[in-house]
């Protein structure tokens, strides 16, 4: 295929994941919104206000930049891993398999998606995170790589989990058993100085904690962890991701018998 | 001319060690209308599968006009368009939506896109239905939604996977219609199917496949000039006396208005007309006992057992 050929199938499988997570926004939008808009009142405004300063912010500012975080986690996930195994369990992935479309160009598409939706639901919480708080931001080139990254690794993970599942159980154990622990320990809700030695080492091989750390230093200027570590473990994750996820595509592993 | 495919010595074993094919070799000409026959289990799937990419072959070359798909798999597939056997579009899409999104996966620009779509749709009787949830058509007119699917890069081998299995006489004699019109257009054209008639009437070169080996490689004529033998029923307008008796020929007496007469190659079938009227006995119909193809076919499969 020519690039501009491989454009318009990549362009195809974009606007096609948009249209799916618009076309059922109930399942995939509005339960974001509504989630983040509980942990704002309840950390943000009931506990947060008994809880005093948490790195030199109050704990609403502190939890916000976290909890943005989290949604754009969730979000660009959860598009990838229940779009492709969608289209893996009724088969239509079969319409990409036997075009000429290369697996690169598969798999951006997919991820694009996922970015897209995941970027779509920051800005829904966000604007309800402004009813609670002010934001003030650091550096908008660091949230904006931050983001961009973030949703890229998130979304490519996504894609992995979607390759090996097998039934819908499969698509939803990895989120509840290890997503949602990584994410909630990953210093969405505290700072690491909180935490033991010991395990603030252990939480150190935890990819959401460069995640929260960066985004919270572009919004606030404060991070947990050093900046330069934090982009060159986001990023290393983020290449092993692809790789592993080409890999899965040239070999045909689950897709092709 | 270069052919349309060419399959060598191609072989699958599946992960769990059975062996689907083992070292089968096709070769279908451009503009041929080709039967991939066979039992259930044959094979018939998976060499399409691994025609089309979506199994993965053990050993052994495949060539779509004489491009092989290990050197420049993206460019055979552009040629080829497949219609599986079973559905496998998102039903909860339109059916207006999966021929655009197929036409984009082989990078067609929107607006032809859109126009192909329409004229595929069109052709095969989905143009009402295209904004309706897919899963809401009939059995038959989600066949017909992948064959429109399969064309509209216009490829130049269409292979269909059962394309007839559960749709309507009047429907499957339009289908046959289509797809004699656009292997007239110059379309090669593979189908596997279990309905024999099917086959004589659409296809003019057949394989049959059994236990993932090639029994039978040639074409239809040929196939049916081999059979030296056919049996012909005779429904009589009078009861019949108890034994009937034709010099020649076998002939039995099935039930009291009916004859069975067997036909040998070089026969000649009015010598039995004139030997009953000379015993006064009147026809007033006549047709064959079985399809002839399948009788060979059930012979061939049996056979190679
Ligand atoms: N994924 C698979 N794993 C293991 N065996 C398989 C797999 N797919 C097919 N087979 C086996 O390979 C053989 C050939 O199957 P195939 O689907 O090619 O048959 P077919 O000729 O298309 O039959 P039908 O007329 O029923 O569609 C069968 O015995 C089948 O059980
Ligand atoms: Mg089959």
């Amino acid at each position: 295929m020519t690039l501009a050929e491989q454009y318009i199938a990549f362009m195809t499988i974009v606007r096609k994941e948009i249209r799916r997570y618009l076309r059922i926004w109930t399942q995939t939008l509005l339960p974001s919104a509504i989630t983040m808009s509980l942990y704002f009142v309840i950390f943000g405004s009931l506990i947060g206000s008994r809880i005093g300063d948490m790195g030199g912010f109050t704990y609403m500012q502190f939890v916000v930049p976290g909890l943005i975080m989290m949604a754009i986690v969730t979000n660009s996930y959860s598009n990838v891993v229940s779009s492709f195994f969608g289209s893996k369990f009724n088969n239509s992935v079969e319409e990409l398999l036997v075009s000429p479309t290369p697996n690169y160009v598969i798999l951006m598409g997919y991820v694009v998606g996922g970015i897209t939706r995941g970027l779509f639901v920051a800005v829904v919480v966000t604007l309800v995170s402004l009813f609670f708080t002010r934001l003030h931001v650091h550096s908008y080139v660091i949230v904006a790589v931050t983001v961009l990254m973030t949703s890229t690794l998130f979304a490519l993970a996504g894609f992995i989990n979607a390759v090996y599942a097998n039934s819908f159980d499969d698509i939803s154990i990895i989120p509840t058993f290890v997503l949602t622990p990584l994410i909630y320990l990953g210093g969405v809700f505290y700072s690491m100085d909180l935490l033991p030695d010991f395990w603030a080492g252990v939480s150190r091989l935890n990819p959401l904690v460069y995640v929260v750390n960066a985004f919270r230093y572009g919004v606030l200027g404060v991070s947990d962890v050093s900046l330069p570590l934090a982009f060159g473990m986001i990023g290393l994750f983020t290449v092993a991701a692809f790789s592993f996820s080409m890999h899965l595509l040239n070999s045909g592993t689950r897709l092709r018998q | 001319m270069i052919p349309a495919l060419t399959i060598e010595n191609l072989s699958k074993v599946y992960g769990d060690g059975f062996e689907a094919l083992k070292g089968i070799s096709l070769r279908v000409e451009q503009g041929d209308f080709f039967a991939l026959l066979g039992p259930n289990g044959a094979g018939k799937s998976t060499t399409i599968g691994i025609i089309c990419s979506l199994v993965a072959k053990t050993a052994g070359r495949v060539c779509v006009f004489d491009v092989d798909i290990d050197r420049d798999f993206a460019a055979a597939k552009k040629y080829i368009g497949i219609v599986p056997q079973e559905f496998n579009f998102n039903q909860f899409e339109k059916p207006l939506d999966i021929v655009v999104n197929q036409a984009g996966y082989y990078g067609m620009p929107a607006e032809l896109a859109r126009q192909r779509a329409e004229q595929y749709l069109r052709a095969l009787g989905l143009w009402d239905k295209r904004e309706v949830q897919s899963r809401m058509l009939s059995g038959g007119m989600k066949r017909r939604l992948m064959i429109a699917r399969a064309l509209v890069h216009e490829p130049r081998l269409l292979i269909l996977d059962e394309p007839t299995a559960g749709v309507d006489i009047e429907m499957r004699r339009s289908m046959w219609d289509f797809l004699r019109k656009i292997n007239a257009e110059g379309t090669t054209i593979i189908l596997t199917t279990h309905y024999l008639e099917e086959a004589e009437a659409l296809c003019r070169h057949i394989a049959i496949i059994n236990h993932g080996e090639i029994v039978e490689h040639s074409s239809i004529r040929e196939l049916l000039r081999r059979l030296n033998r056919e049996v012909f029923i005779l429904d009589c307008v009078e009861a019949l006396p108890d034994s009937v008796a034709v010099a020649g020929f076998k002939v039995r007496r099935s039930d009291a208005n009916t004859l069975e007469v067997e036909v040998e190659k070089g026969q000649f079938i009015n010598q039995v007309f004139v030997e009953l009227e000379r015993q006064g006995i009147h026809i007033s119909s006549m047709r064959n006992r079985a399809n002839r193809l399948e009788e060979m076919f059930v012979n061939l499969v049996e056979g190679g057992a």
